[in-house]
């Protein structure tokens, strides 16, 4: 399992990446690897879109399973990756970078305080999987 | 497969909960109310049950005895001998809907076929394992449109020639949905307004734009430019087809329809006083994950052989609990192989046959009875195997004097339009001879004297 150093994570398993105002966010490796074989990815908001911290934004479903992503950021959506309809795969294989999922600008910049850094995920990760 | 608690297992939940037995599970309805005296008269004897159930089942008339021009939405066609017979085989009858799919080879590769036929009649890339019937299908079209723009376009809007029952069936399934408004394409007053008049009803709230092929008063319209004009507004055309029509007219795909549903009925299943019947959905590619109800896909195995499996089930229930978007969890397996069966033995030149027989007929019986003296044809429109008729006199009236005379006269559009009182909607199908098409000629006309 990869860990990205410089992200924050949620319980639910996504990683967010924040510079200035803007987060970007996507699915941790932990995630994809549970999910095994991603073969959907469906994102239920579009750009211009207010979400709020926990709200559903997207699904993505493996041979295995049906996930949903959530946000854990209130905020903007000013862009969704588009290219991960026609590609779901780039989940499993590059889950911190071209599986990026949606750019959202931060209404509450401080809801980032609630998120892990890198080492407690890690070991969030490490006690679920024992 | 059913499997019921061991006594062991009823017991220990019955203490979780805090239950000494389970007739304390009902103590909230009053004791004399649960076994309550039902005043029934006393038992009798299978035979003599038998005896009185036959003697209820006399007193019906149906197609076999009477000269039927009914139609509106379920037609007297002919069916082959083996499609019953096949159906009845054991395997397939008794067989319910596929728990663990793949062991259900046979069931899979029905339903596949089914599926590929389906596509193939309306011009579609996907069609499902099926729904209930034609009306459950419109539903099921509305709710897909709704969720693919995912709530944010709130108008269904629809011609006011389809049929009304799909109409009543659609709000039914709408009517718990947040801000859905079923939107009349013009007014009840207008019920013959042409597919077109829609387009300036077309806006961007718009999900679903629904219109009938052939319409509920049988006539043909192409749909191209009602196509082009709903895609410019990035809503959906979902097109309610009649499957026989089909067999002669341009598909629905061809004219860009994007979700195409209808009744299965006229393929080769009977009339039977209502069902079951048999929905057809069909869509583009793109939508397959939209789509209620489940996709059997062909593939071969590790060995290379062909297979059948159960590929997408992506709105069904047992996969998306809460998020499934649709209560379809089975399909009409047994109705859907009956029409599968019908479609395969009368092949696509008898298929074309049977429905070139309802148009010839239907226009046969339009001239015939359009130069009676106090009837017209109200539409100049080119239509299938359906047409409406003026009529000097109430329909309720006319209907009971032909079934006097063995005759089982068409559909009385008074009932669901104010504004078509006296008209009758007659339907011609390939069961219909010349004779008994004249003898209608002939006691319309009698009628109308009287």
């Amino acid at each position: 399992m990869k860990i990205q150093p410089n992200l924050k994570y949620a319980s639910s398993d996504e990683w967010l990446l924040v510079e200035g105002n803007i987060a970007t966010l996507g699915i941790s490796d932990y995630a994809q690897e549970q999910l095994s074989d991603v073969v959907y990815v469906e994102m239920n908001v579009s750009v211009g879109d207010i979400v709020k911290k926990n709200s559903t934004v997207g699904t993505v479903e493996s041979v295995k399973a049906a996930s949903d992503v959530n946000t854990p950021v209130t905020g903007k959506i000013i862009e969704v990756n588009e290219a991960l309809s026609s590609t779901p795969e780039m989940v499993n294989s590059d889950p911190f970078g071209a599986a990026w999922m949606l750019k959202i600008e931060l209404s509450n910049p401080e809801e980032i305080n609630d998120l892990m850094d890198a080492k407690a995920y890690e070991k969030y990760c490490g006690d679920r999987s024992h | 497969m059913f499997i019921p608690h061991s006594t062991k297992e009823t017991e220990e939940m019955l203490k979780s909960i805090g239950v000494k037995k389970i007739e304390d599970l009902f103590d909230a309805v009053p004791k004399e109310h649960r076994f309550p005296n039902l005043n029934l008269p006393a038992g009798v004897s299978e035979m003599e049950a038998l005896g009185e159930l036959q003697e209820y089942a006399n007193s019906n008339e149906t197609v076999h005895e009477l000269a039927c021009f009914l139609g509106a939405g379920a037609y007297n066609h002919y069916t082959p001998a083996a499609v019953d017979n096949l159906l009845r085989r054991g395997e397939f009858y008794t067989a319910y809907t596929p728990y663990q799919p793949e062991v259900s080879q046979g069931t899979l590769q029905a339903i596949f076929e089914f599926q590929s036929l389906i596509s193939n009649l309306t011009g579609m890339e996907v069609a499902n394992a099926s729904h209930y019937d034609g009306a459950t299908a419109t539903a099921e079209a509305g709710v897909m449109a709704y969720h693919n723009f995912r709530g944010k376009r709130s108008k269904i809007l629809f011609s006011e020639a389809i049929n009304p029952q799909y109409h009543d069936v659609l709000c039914s399934y709408l009517c718990g949905y947040e801000n859905i408004q079923i939107v009349s394409g013009s007014n009840k007053q207008d019920p013959f307004a042409k597919p077109d008049s829609l387009i300036p009803q077309i806006d961007e709230d718009t999900a679903l734009v629904l219109v009938q092929y052939p319409d509920f008063f049988g006539r043909i319209f192409d749909l191209t430019d009602l196509a082009a004009k709903v895609h410019e507004h990035g809503a959906l055309l979902g097109v309610i087809a009649n499957p026989t029509a089909l067999g002669l007219l341009k598909t629905p795909g061809e004219m860009g329809a994007d979700i195409v549903v209808g009744e299965g009925q006229p393929l080769g299943i009977p009339l039977s006083f209502g069902g079951p019947y048999l929905g057809f959905f069909a869509t583009r590619k793109e939508y397959a994950r939209k789509i209620a109800g489940r996709l059997v896909g062909e593939t071969v195995d590790g060995k290379g052989r062909k297979g059948y499996v159960l590929t997408l089930t992506a709105r069904e229930q047992h996969i998306r609990r809460e998020k499934a978007t649709s209560n379809i969890c089975t399909n009409q397996g047994l109705i859907a192989l009956a029409a599968t069966i019908y479609l395969s033995l009368v092949g696509k030149s008898g298929f074309k046959q049977v429905a070139n027989l309802c148009y010839q007929k239907a226009h046969y019986a339009a001239e015939k009875l359009s130069a009676l003296p106090g009837y017209k044809l109200v539409n100049s429109d080119p239509f299938f195997h359906e047409f409406v008729l003026k009529c000097p006199k109430p329909v309720s009236e006319i209907n009971e004097f032909l079934l006097d005379q063995g005759i089982l006269g068409g559909y009385d559009l008074g009932k669901d339009f104010p504004g078509l009182k006296d008209h009758m909607l007659i339907a011609c199908t390939e069961m219909n001879h010349r004779e008994e098409i004249d003898a209608l000629v002939e006691c319309l006309a009698e009628v109308a004297h009287d």
